[in-house]
């Protein structure tokens, strides 16, 4: 028993999911309301053909989340990623931030299966994938090149997915309207590639990726070949994209900016090691060690040694300040302090603030900022302070610093101390 | 080293010339003044790149010619220009080792061997490779490879110019504050011209004591980064300067008096009567949310970067963004807008129109 063909009017997996949700689902047939199953929730899963049954059971396979457990991979006997153990849920973006060569893209290709893990399993929704071909699971992918049909037009090649799925001519082409529509693309579905721009190109590739509705969708570094300005309209639109779509997202980046302005969860990754994972804002102000901090602050973090005795720190410049809890009730020995670029104050010397006489190595405008580099404290710093600075080149300058700001690390990067501000922070 | 002049340079890349649309560079007067640093900004096909490409010589411009102080060089090779040249992907010798690769240029030249074992350690020690020298250049990774690339660009202090074109572009966020640094050192340390190629605005600003701005083959603007950012000269540097850009939306102007749906907004200066599409002007730096004075907004999103947040609403029918600093709460009944007068800037068929000064300076919105 088939159903008739008129009960099927777009059939997606979003619509399916979203009916699913609402518990009206009619499960003989993945129309939004159907009249022709009575109600469809009421028929018994006994009396579908097993044409049927399959087609349930692939949306029900649908992923809704996605375990790496203990994954790790070498090559050529080198680590290449530590035991990563991660879980992201459906309707999660997850950024992946760290510099080149830090493991992102390894990370990708594992949880894509186009990579098998030395060690390790990965699963969906607590199923073993971890031998299963790329081919057969419910995934696409963006990368960091454009990659589009060059002798077909953007219609075509963002069908091209659906086409193979032998999907009808009439979905196909409601499917392909509706995510250009989505990405703009809509007045140039007849062009080929190489008519129209790189973000246009990239749009295209988006497109092609989201158009199928898979449960994961990979990005790695998807911007990074875009001029600044189109990144910016583009990683504007990709939290839309991603809340209309309800996949799994997983989004490469070297921009901790980039991290923050798409939201969600980051994992910090650093030579191969997942370092934190957690809300992006989170991760961003409570950091669990100095790399993690590192990797999520841009312009680089600044740093300075201390010594802590008792419960006060002393400062390179004989200034001392309380130890936070965290803080006091460890050994008295070196630490380091560490502060992000913005909080550095220039002029001035209120008695609250630690206080340091730097030397400006170099300026750098931006118009409305201006990136002062010092050096302090026999350390290298880097100060962003607001509007149009000029100063010449070796002056000295007085520096202000507020200890409320500052996170403290242990000689192994531990993080042991966090700024005033975060302590009393409900973490998410 | 010289000056380089270009003097009503233009090009077109099919022969056929009779419209000015034909042209991918427009008419071009310039003068790149001995020993500045510059920064050529521009979105990819605003022709920056043929610029590039005519001043190095691969180039033969349509119209117009190049003088290196007084020399017209338009027809000479580039060999013969004299330029140094650093491209976005690093072009190292693998087979050679660092100290090689950047004796290389020097050596081609059969400069004494003392004088280019002496300039090779003052620039391998700007550039932080005085280690690596002696490392075959294939064993270094990307980043320590465009690094060579660099220092082989300013080893020779006889070039009248070092191009770059995208230097920075495969380097990670963390080395480019380094890259670009040591790219300052070795501008003020060696006095070389340079010119800086890039789409990415926080490079231009960041690098360049003038910045000049491209857009479909005509220079728009050239100005220090702060020129740029406080008085666009054209609607494009508006937008394409800043991060999210100017916020634009339709004004009548009358006077020192500006109209947005009913509302009033204070210039500080006369504007007369400006006759064409008249549009105001302000970044989101200088954009404040208040609660009840000014023009009526509502808010669409909130996004936190750390020591900013942007806030995206609506003003009548145009999104606007607002920069909000850190310390700044977001409250609920913060539904209005006020513009810092002395920040609006007013367009009149995408150019910026500049008023005369009023006497008496008034107040910032009615």
């Amino acid at each position: 028993m088939s159903p008739p063909k008129r009960c099927w009017p777009r059939w997606t997996p979003v619509l399916a999911d979203r009916r699913r949700r609402q518990e009206k689902a009619c499960y003989r047939c993945p129309a939004f309301y159907c009249s022709c199953h009575d109600g469809g929730i009421r028929a018994k899963l006994a009396k579908l053909t097993t044409g049927e049954i399959l087609e349930i059971s692939r949306f029900k396979e649908q992923i809704m989340s996605l375990r790496l457990e203990g994954v790790s991979k070498s090559l050529d006997g080198e680590t290449h990623i530590y035991p990563v153990d991660l879980e992201l849920q459906k309707g999660s973006m997850n950024v992946l931030l760290g510099p080149t060569s830090a493991g992102k893209t390894s990370v990708m290709r594992l949880m894509a299966g186009l990579d098998k893990p030395d060690a390790g399993a990965v699963f969906w929704n607590n199923q073993d994938v971890t031998r299963r071909r790329v081919q057969d699971r419910d995934i696409a992918m963006v990368y960091q090149q454009f990659v589009n049909y060059p002798s077909m037009s953007v219609y075509d090649n963002i069908a091209s997915p659906l086409k193979l799925q032998k999907k009808p001519r009439a979905e196909i082409d409601d499917r392909v309207q509706e995510i250009a529509e989505l990405l703009q693309l809509a007045p140039i579905l007849d062009r080929k590639p190489n008519e129209i721009s790189g973000g246009q190109q990239q749009r295209c590739a988006i497109a092609r990726a989201l158009v199928k509705d898979v449960g994961l969708v990979l990005m790695d570094e998807p911007l990074a070949n875009l001029d600044y300005k189109l990144r910016e309209e583009l990683r504007s639109e990709i939290p839309k994209l991603f809340a209309a779509s309800g996949s799994i997202f997983v989004y490469a980046t070297t921009e901790p900016e980039e991290a923050l302005l798409l939201g969600g969860n980051t994992a910090t990754l650093w030579e191969g090691r997942v370092t934190q994972f957690g809300p992006s804002m989170d991760v961003y102000r409570r950091p669990v060690d100095e790399i993690t901090a590192r990797v999520y602050s841009d312009p680089p973090m600044n740093f300075l040694p201390v010594r802590k005795a008792g419960n006060l720190v002393t400062f390179p410049n004989g200034q001392t300040a309380q130890a936070g809890d965290e803080l006091a009730l460890l050994p008295d020995r070196e630490y380091r302090a560490g502060f992000r670029a913005h909080h550095i104050e220039v002029g001035g010397r209120p008695a609250d603030k630690l206080a340091f006489e730097a030397q400006l190595v170099i300026t750098e405008l931006t118009g409305s900022e201006t990136y002062i580099h010092l050096e302090a404290a026999g350390e290298r710093w880097i100060g962003l302070i607001p509007g149009t600075q000029t100063f010449e080149v070796g002056q000295q300058l007085h520096i202000g610093l507020d200890t409320a700001n500052l996170f403290y690390f242990d000689h192994d990067g531990q993080r042991v101390g966090l700024p005033r501000a975060e302590t009393g922070r409900v973490s998410a | 080293m010289s000056s380089i002049t270009l003097q009503k340079l233009a090009h077109a890349y099919n022969p056929d010339t009779r419209r000015d649309a034909d042209f991918a560079l427009k008419e071009v007067n310039h003068t790149w003044e001995d020993g500045r640093a510059y920064a050529l900004l521009g979105p990819s096909g605003c022709g920056k790149t043929t610029l590039l490409n005519i001043m190095s010589g691969l180039l033969q411009p349509t119209r117009g010619r190049i003088l290196f102080g007084e020399k017209d060089v338009t027809a000479m090779s580039t060999a013969q220009r004299n330029i140094a040249q650093v491209f976005q992907f690093p072009v190292v010798y693998d087979t050679m080792t660092v100290g090689q690769n950047l004796a290389f240029p020097l050596r081609n030249r059969g400069m004494e061997a003392s004088y280019i074992t002496e300039r090779v350690q003052r620039v391998a020690q700007m550039i932080g490779l005085e280690r690596h020298l002696d490392q075959k250049a294939s064993s270094l990774t990307a980043d320590l490879k465009q690094k060579i690339s660099l220092g082989r660009g300013v080893v020779r202090n006889d070039v009248n110019a070092i191009l770059f074109d995208e230097p920075l572009t495969v380097i990670d966020p963390h080395m480019k504050w380094e890259l670009r640094t040591q790219l300052k050192s070795l501008h003020r340390e060696f006095g070389h011209t340079m010119i800086y190629v890039t789409h990415d605005q926080t490079e231009a600003l960041t690098f360049a004591e003038k910045v000049v701005v491209m857009h479909d083959g005509l220079i728009v603007q050239i100005g220090t980064p702060q020129e740029l950012f406080e008085a666009p000269a054209h609607v494009f540097v508006g937008y394409f300067i800043g991060s999210p850009g100017m916020n634009f939306m339709p004004v009548s102007v009358e006077g020192s008096r500006g109209e947005i749906n009913g509302y009033t907004i204070g210039l500080e200066s006369d504007y007369g009567n400006p006759v064409g599409r008249v549009v105001l002007g302000i970044r989101p730096e200088f954009v404040r949310l208040t609660k009840g004075a000014g023009l009526p907004v509502t808010i669409n999103q909130i996004r936190d970067v750390g020591r900013q947040k942007f806030v995206n609403a609506t003003l009548f029918d145009t999104e606007i963004n607002i920069a909000v600093n850190a310390g700044v709460q977001i409250e609920a009944d913060m539904t209005n807008i006020v513009f810092d007068p002395a920040m609006i800037s007013i367009f009149c068929d995408d150019w910026r129109i500049e008023g005369s000064p009023l006497q008496k300076l008034t107040e910032g919105v009615a």
